[in-house]
């Protein structure tokens, strides 16, 4: 393993600015890295010319004294944001000649504060899975327990991959249900969803729009700082943008959770969670009642129901938005003997299976006559759902949940939709709320295979997700590489 | 409002296919159908929960919509929309022909 692969960003940020290395020497080592880790299968598109150009700017600009916030630090990009001139299919079949004539404002805001872009990462098609089984090209292998082939978790599988694999420093993930917390669990890593509102959706695929966000996966909760100081921020290109400055973060590391009330949420613990991570939570639960927090129990009643609120909004929502996909405009295209006959061969052929379902129950629960029973139904109970967390955060500042009710499971192993769908019960919660969350790796199970505790915070307040999430991170020590990581 | 949720059939998913513009092979139709029938049937328990006095909540932030002028922000990029359209002639999409 290349020496360079061991620096974290904070780290390699610091290392450039001092002129340890230079950008184009770390930059190499991970080109090479991705060689190494090829058969993860984390990247769709690798550019090494166009990162190999970045990084000699970003040492230009460090040898004229000049140095932005992420100055030549090189990082991957889940296949959900469109990037200029570079192809971006969503893992989709339907995209996979579209090359994009403009930048999302959050990739941009990377470029713009230095970062260097190795490639695109693979997904779920369209951000739909909990497995990344369900794109285009194929399965992502979990870098942890490679000969028995895991999950990476989905749908941010490639960023949670390449980031673990050492294979890219940091990785943008999108999460609408839990595509962001759930890989990094799965991996190993940090992984951050902000509020609803923090990072622009422009430019990125849509796919249930109430939901998405962007947010950083990373090996350690500083970095998740660093990278969503510069993701996040207003853009009047996205009318659900927040028009809300984030302090920097950076001012806000290591500020411990003394005297900060966190609430354990009794609905978190039923039947179906594994043995190893109730133990970690417990664990969990006793490392920040030592660093000085109160643990206070609360009840969130109606979170049972989120996964049936979420599995109407969100297909109903990506029905409407991929109803853009229509074999006109851009895209594959399967020719027909009329217009109609051309959508349907085109949708039929180029979108996968689990996409399609979602399409076929999005339309469904918004058709004449069930619209009020499923859709309307829905956006009440979500009501209910945001209300259990405003009543909570009156009480608490922070809420403590397990990630994921299992650790990373076999691919193929579920075949069964409703079976994945069960995966995401701790995270999608905090979605349907618009709530920022993070997961971060507190330790191993029996197995081997990581463990991720989630914290929940207010609307906006990342500063303090980040300071309590540091001491969890402190307190657990996960030190571990996965076995597949780059050698 | 249970009595409004009905078990999806083949003429169902034929009818959900077409409004949704999917072609879908008849060797899938069938299994298709019971996976919509599982997902509907676990979705169904919100009837459980009683909501005759919640609001639906369509948006999570809070905040109006924001407004700016009708102004022209950009323009004369028809070559850059054009770029990825699987069909194109003189400046406009191409579409099979629509009119006898």
């Amino acid at each position: 393993m290349s020496d360079l692969l061991k620096f974290d960003l904070l780290q390699a940020s610091k290392a450039i600015k001092n002129k340890e290395f230079s950008s184009v020497e770390l930059t190499n080592a991970y080109i090479e890295a991705i060689e190494n880790t090829s058969s993860l299968g984390a990247y769709l598109e690798i550019v090494k010319d166009h990162a190999l150009n970045m990084a000699k700017i970003s040492d230009k600009n460090i040898s004229d004294g000049v140095s932005r916030p992420l100055e030549g630090l090189p990082i991957g990009v889940k296949d959900m944001f469109c990037t200029k001139g570079i192809k971006t299919t969503a893992s989709s079949k339907i995209l996979d000649n579209f090359y994009p004539t403009y930048e999302s404002t959050v990739t941009q805001n990377l470029w713009d504060d230095g970062a260097v872009m190795l490639g695109k990462l693979s997904c779920d098609e369209f951000a739909m899975g909990s497995s990344n089984e369900t794109a285009a090209k194929g399965n992502v292998k979990n870098p942890w327990l490679l000969c028995k082939e895991v999950s990476p978790g989905g749908s941010s599988g490639g960023s949670a991959a390449a980031v673990a694999s050492r294979s890219a420093l940091a990785a943008t993930g999108t999460d609408t249900g839990g595509s962001i917390r759930q890989p990094a669990a799965f991996c190993g890593i940090t992984g951050l969803k902000p509020t609803y509102g923090r990072c622009s959706r422009w430019g990125i695929v849509a796919f249930s729009s109430s939901l998405d966000q962007a947010g950083p996966l990373t090996r350690t909760v500083g970095d998740a700082a660093l990278m969503l100081n510069s993701m996040a921020g207003y853009d009047n290109k996205d009318s659900t943008s927040a028009n809300l400055k984030m302090p920097n973060l950076m001012d806000y590391l290591d500020k411990g959770v003394k005297g900060k009330k966190i609430g354990i949420p009794k609905e978190y613990t039923q039947d179906g969670i594994s043995d190893d991570i109730v133990k970690f939570y417990d664990t969990s639960i006793s490392w920040l009642k030592d660093a000085g927090a109160e643990i206070i129990p609360v009840s969130l009643p109606h979170s049972k129901y989120a996964l049936p609120v979420y599995y109407i909004i969100a297909p109903a929502e990506a029905s409407s938005n991929l109803a853009r996909y229509d074999g006109v405009r851009y895209g594959v295209r399967k020719e027909g003997k009329n217009l109609d006959d051309m959508y349907e061969l085109t949708r039929g052929n180029g979108f996968g299976e689990e996409v399609k379902r979602r399409i076929m129950i999005g339309t469904y629960v918004l058709s004449s006559g069930y619209y009020d029973a499923y859709y309307l139904k829905a956006q009440k109970v979500r009501r209910l759902i945001k209300q259990d967390f405003d009543n909570v955060f009156e009480k608490v500042d922070f809420i403590l949940t397990p990630s994921t009710p299992t650790t990373a499971f076999a691919l193929g192993e579920k075949l069964d939709p409703l079976t994945m769908y069960l995966n995401d019960i701790f995270t999608v919660p905090a979605s349907l709320a618009g709530l920022p969350g993070i997961s971060l790796p507190v330790g191993l199970d029996k197995s081997g295979l990581p463990i991720g505790m989630q914290l929940i915070a207010k609307a906006f307040d990342e500063v303090g997700l980040i300071s309590t999430a540091q001491v969890l991170e402190k307190s657990a020590g996960f030190n571990f590489i996965a076995d597949g990581a780059a050698k | 409002m249970s009595n409004k949720k009905s078990i999806v059939d083949i003429a169902t998913v034929n009818k959900i296919a077409r409004l949704a513009r999917l072609n879908i092979p008849e060797s899938s139709k069938e299994n298709l159908t019971n996976e919509l029938n599982n997902i509907l049937s676990f979705v169904a328990q919100l009837d459980e929960v009683e909501t005759s006095n919640i609001e639906p909540l369509a948006s999570v932030t809070g905040h109006k919509l924001p407004l700016r002028n009708d102004e022209v922000t950009d323009g004369n990029i028809e070559e850059l929309i054009l770029q990825n359209a699987p069909e194109k002639s003189s400046g406009f999409f191409v579409v099979p022909k629509v009119i006898e």
